[in-house]
């Protein structure tokens, strides 16, 4: 097997010269749900000076195996995003919940492999959560992008624990042209999503987004915004069973300007509500 | 085959190896017979004696205890009668015996004659105790207590109020300070020193504050069972 | 102890229809959280003290036989016993004997989960023997006969109403019409109460959150000094202590002292840190007769070389369970045995069995917010996954969710199919859902529309529209 750059080498240096070759994670809920996440996260990268390219051989990540206890299939999975990536210079994915699975888990799936894990181990270092890329790497301080809004911001719990995600986010926001930012009371506590959780354990889940979705009404913002769809599907759920005004969406939406459409779980061609 | 036996030889067909012997056994050995420090907080380095008082006094605050600070060992009865009577507490203390010896005779309360003073251990009836300490550490503002002959662990616990008495010279900054004191000060009779062994005391207590349970709702009360106060005396010598 | 774990689901059902409950659970995050939170502000060398304490745990446990031999020894030095027990029921046994040899009628009791985990007091109580809690929280929770349900807070899950009631209950000498309202009610009837009953007591039984190696001191730590009369009062000491208890040295323990109360209730020290060692000596003017260690292994020693064993570098603070919002949303009673919240869903199955308690090691989101707090660095979700892979290679998880697995597996491995199936998906639901933007009920997937909305698709997926725009020339 032919590598790109030798499998131990360091990731490029911060900043790199040039235009890197960013390889985007789609991730499974994104390509389904929402591709609008897919294609803000597109723009961002290329208003960043970033060549990016989206591997046709991508599905997911493997986590929902992976959290079941079925590494073999992760394994079958994993393997099929290490090929499709490996030669890239960056991964880059809209949600901290895959980019951690690959940085963090990929490699310790192949223990057994000493070439496997070595190519994971390449592919893990070059794997960032978007937010995490543009600012620790790229470097960006500001975006072009403006929305009226008062957001409320729920950091996931994988990017935040896993990748150390938390101040890159709010650092773009403060660029956004109009944006106030109201901090969420426990912004760090889970929101019940957790994968196949919210669904085995649907009670527990249950509470556990009612206080989450209690609190995002109580910070009194009219948008609610997480970089993990999983999260804000979980969330913009709950809301809207609530009955709850406020709208949802992707952290890569408000700072790649693409506002326009409707927020997650509102109706197509509906007034986004948000004035610009 | 007996339990230890069987415990024994089960952590070590866990661990895939037999008895330790040779060189990791003696590495082991001596990690216990020269215990190293191991990382410390920061927070007392540097400070002298004053510094280290200071610090332990507004710790001891910290943690609810309340704190005087007299120039001798002779003011301490004085001490002792003004806090009880400034708490509106009986005036009747029992001592521990170590406070009642010593080089001059221990502590003289022949100048506060309102104050009943008894000397031993506690039957858990009396109000307040007074105690020496072996050391008191500024870090945590925790005193160190040792049982001994003359300084039995009732008083510690069963009184309602404590009172302890800290001399400046047993400050310390971290607990590994005191430690340190309390080997040399106990090396088995005969050795060079710590490094040859020390004697455990029957019973060490170390004691940051009074009594205080969360147990009702998380609402933190004084006085859950050992003392509701306790008061701590520092002494300059 | 009987456990229930199997039932987790109907019991946090139960726990979350119980707004009696659910009141008394708010009290974790101000009475825990945030107090956490500021002490370790302000030690800046917490994080450090966190791999120090995690590689002195390290190390005793890769040197176990050796540090308890060492323990064994110093005890014996002393004047006490070491009872070294495989089973629950060896630990019951001998300490039952010793109550028995001296006669016991009543034993004071610290607060012990060791003890709880072998089930003592119900066995001392069919032997005759009455057992005093003497911890306020195990006091009262032993008056509603009720298991403890936090591992540092055992009634945490107990109002203060709840407790006026079990006191005019139980307390029947004393002014039926007393008031008991505030905090310091209960606080000083219990003392009263307590007070001699450790006096009486002809044992006197603790737990130990360390075992010295070089002193073979017992240590316990507590706030209340329940224990600490306990040990100073009862006629004989006994320690229940299960073997990873193990520290070598006075310095190991400090550092580690820096860790628990700091992860534990948020205080730098907790009140009482007291060390025993043996008996009563000839010098002493106080203190017991006898002094025994009961070492339990309990499957302990069958954890260390496993993908298992950093669990015994636990030490018992409940950070893990007070920042978890599992436990927040169901407290402990509903993980049904003696360990609740995150360190019980990975040592219940460890000492019970996965297909006892498969439960617990699932109702995780792996939010991972345990392992940030957690001062022994313990990967708790990690370990819990590893049960699922147990479970998953013994093939106990449910038929249902092993079908969906292997069903997404082929999908997910022949991206071509794949993109097919989600542009039929997408573009169904998008179809569907379209009007309202989200479906408020979906067959096959009520386990996620019985609580909340789905949001719907937004009708083609991202690959295929990609596709358009690069034939279409790229970047739009």
């Amino acid at each position: 097997m032919a590598h790109p750059q030798s499998p131990d080498s360091d990731p490029p240096s911060p900043k790199p010269a040039g235009s890197p070759k960013v390889g985007l994670f789609v991730t499974c809920l994104v390509d389904m749900f929402r591709p609008s996440v897919g294609f803000a996260a597109l723009k961002l990268l290329e208003d960043a000076g970033c060549t990016v390219i989206v591997p046709a051989e991508q599905t997911c990540c493997g986590q929902p195996a992976f959290n079941s206890g079925d590494n073999k299939d992760t394994r079958a999975v994993a393997a099929q995003v290490i090929a499709a990536f490996e030669g890239l210079d960056y991964v880059v994915a809209p949600s901290g919940s895959c980019a951690g699975m690959i940085r963090e888990h990929y490699p310790e799936l192949f223990a057994d492999d000493p070439a496997m894990a070595q190519r994971a181990q390449h592919v893990a270092k070059r794997t960032y959560e978007l937010t995490s890329f543009l600012v620790d790497v790229l470097g960006v301080t500001k975006v072009d992008a403006a929305l009226k809004a008062t957001v409320t911001y729920h950091d996931s719990c994988s990017g935040l624990r896993e990748l150390e995600v938390k101040a890159q986010p709010r650092r773009l926001l403060s660029g956004v042209t109009g944006l106030k930012l109201a901090e969420l009371p426990g912004a760090e506590v889970c929101c019940g999503f957790g994968g196949t959780f919210c669904v085995k354990y649907p009670e527990i889940s249950d509470k556990m987004v009612t206080n989450k979705a209690e609190e995002i009404v109580a910070t009194g913002a009219d948008t609610l915004l997480a970089g993990d769809l999983g999260c804000l599907l979980n969330m913009a759920g709950k809301l809207k069973r609530l009955g709850a005004p406020t709208k949802v969406r992707h952290v890569a939406e408000v700072l790649a300007g693409m506002t326009d459409g409707p927020a997650i779980g509102d109706p197509a061609g509906s007034v986004s509500g948000e004035e610009r | 085959m007996s339990a230890r036996d069987d415990i024994l030889g089960s952590i070590r067909k866990s661990l895939g190896r037999g008895p330790l012997t040779g060189e990791p056994a003696a590495q082991l050995h001596q990690r216990l017979a020269q215990p190293q420090r191991n990382l410390i907080p920061d927070r007392t380095a540097g400070r002298d004696t004053e510094g280290l008082t200071a610090q332990f006094a507004d710790k001891s605050r910290e943690v609810a205890c309340t704190v005087d600070e007299v120039d001798s060992l002779d003011a301490v009865p004085e001490a002792v009668r003004a806090y009880l009577s400034r708490e509106n507490l009986p005036a009747r203390v029992v001592q521990a015996p170590a406070l009642a010896q010593g080089p001059d005779g221990g502590l003289d309360w022949s100048k506060t004659p309102t104050l009943e003073v008894k000397t031993g251990t506690s039957d858990g009836s009396e109000d307040t105790s007074v105690t020496p300490v072996f050391a008191a550490v500024a870090e945590t503002g925790t005193l160190m207590l040792t049982s001994d002959t003359a300084t039995p662990t009732g008083l510690n616990f069963l009184p309602e109020n404590h009172i302890a008495v800290v001399r400046r010279s047993q400050v310390v900054g971290p607990l590994e300070d005191a430690w340190g004191r309390f080997r040399a000060a106990r090396a088995k009779a005969g050795g060079a020193g710590p490094e040859d062994g020390f004697v455990m005391p029957r019973t060490v207590n170390l004691i940051t504050g009074p009594s205080r349970t969360g147990d009702i709702e998380q609402k933190i009360q004084m006085g859950a069972h050992g003392p509701r106060r306790l008061h701590v005396i520092i002494v300059a010598d | 102890m009987q456990s229930t774990s199997k039932q987790f689901k109907d019991n946090a059902h139960h726990a979350l229809n119980d707004a009696t409950l659910q009141r008394a659970l708010l009290n974790v995050k101000t009475g825990f959280q945030e107090k956490r939170a500021q002490v370790v502000a302000g030690l800046p060398e917490f994080e450090a003290l966190r791999d120090t304490g995690r590689d002195i745990k390290n190390h005793v446990l890769a040197n176990l036989d050796f540090y308890l031999e060492r323990f064994e020894e110093n005890v014996t030095a002393n004047g006490g016993h070491v009872h070294w027990c495989r089973t629950p029921a060896e630990a019951r046994e001998k300490i039952l004997e010793i109550c028995k040899r001296r006669e016991a009628k009543t034993v004071t009791k610290g607060k012990s989960m060791v003890a709880e985990e072998i089930g003592l007091n119900e066995y001392l109580e069919e032997n005759g023997v009455e057992p005093i809690e003497t911890d306020l929280g195990e006091y009262i929770i032993q008056l509603r006969h009720e298991p403890p349900s936090h591992i540092i807070a055992p009634a945490i899950h107990v109002t203060r109403e709840q407790i006026a009631e079990d006191f005019r209950r139980e307390h029947t000498d004393l002014d039926p019409n007393r008031r008991l309202e505030e905090p310091r009610d209960f606080t000083d009837e219990a003392r009263a109460k307590l007070r001699d009953r450790y006096f009486a007591a002809d044992v006197g039984i603790t737990g130990a959150n360390f075992l010295i190696a070089e002193t073979g001191s017992t240590v316990i730590v507590t706030n209340e000094g329940n224990g600490d009369m306990t040990q100073l009062l009862g006629k004989a000491h006994v320690v229940i202590a299960s073997l990873e208890k193990i520290v070598p040295t006075l310095e190991d323990a400090s550092t580690i002292l820096r860790l628990l109360a700091r992860s534990a209730t948020g205080q730098e020290m907790s009140v009482y840190t007291s060390f025993s060692t043996g008996p009563r000596r000839s010098e002493d003017m106080d203190g017991p007769e006898e002094f025994h260690v009961v070492l339990l292994d309990n499957g302990r020693s069958a954890m260390l070389g496993t993908e298992f064993q950093d669990m015994l570098r636990c030490i018992r603070c409940a950070a893990c369970m007070n920042h978890c919002p599992v436990y927040a949303a169901v407290g402990g009673h509903a993980y049904g045995w003696v360990y609740p919240g995150p360190m019980g869903s990975v040592l219940t199955p460890s000492l019970i069995g996965v297909e006892e308690a498969g439960h617990l090691p699932n109702a995780s989101t792996f939010c991972g917010r345990c392992e940030s707090v957690c001062p022994m660095r313990i990967p708790l979700p990690k370990m819990m996954r590893h049960y699922r892979q147990r479970e998953h290679e013994k093939g106990l998880n449910p038929q249902k969710a092993r079908a969906g697995l292997a069903l997404w597996s082929y999908f997910a491995t022949r991206p071509g199919l794949y993109r097919l199936a989600t542009r039929i998906a997408s573009g169904l639901l998008g179809r569907l859902g379209k009007v309202n933007g989200r479906f408020t009920s979906l067959p096959l997937a009520s386990g996620w529309t019985s609580v909340r909305d789905l949001p719907a698709p937004e009708g083609r997926t991202f690959h295929d529209l990609y596709r358009e725009r690069q034939a279409k020339g790229g970047r739009a």
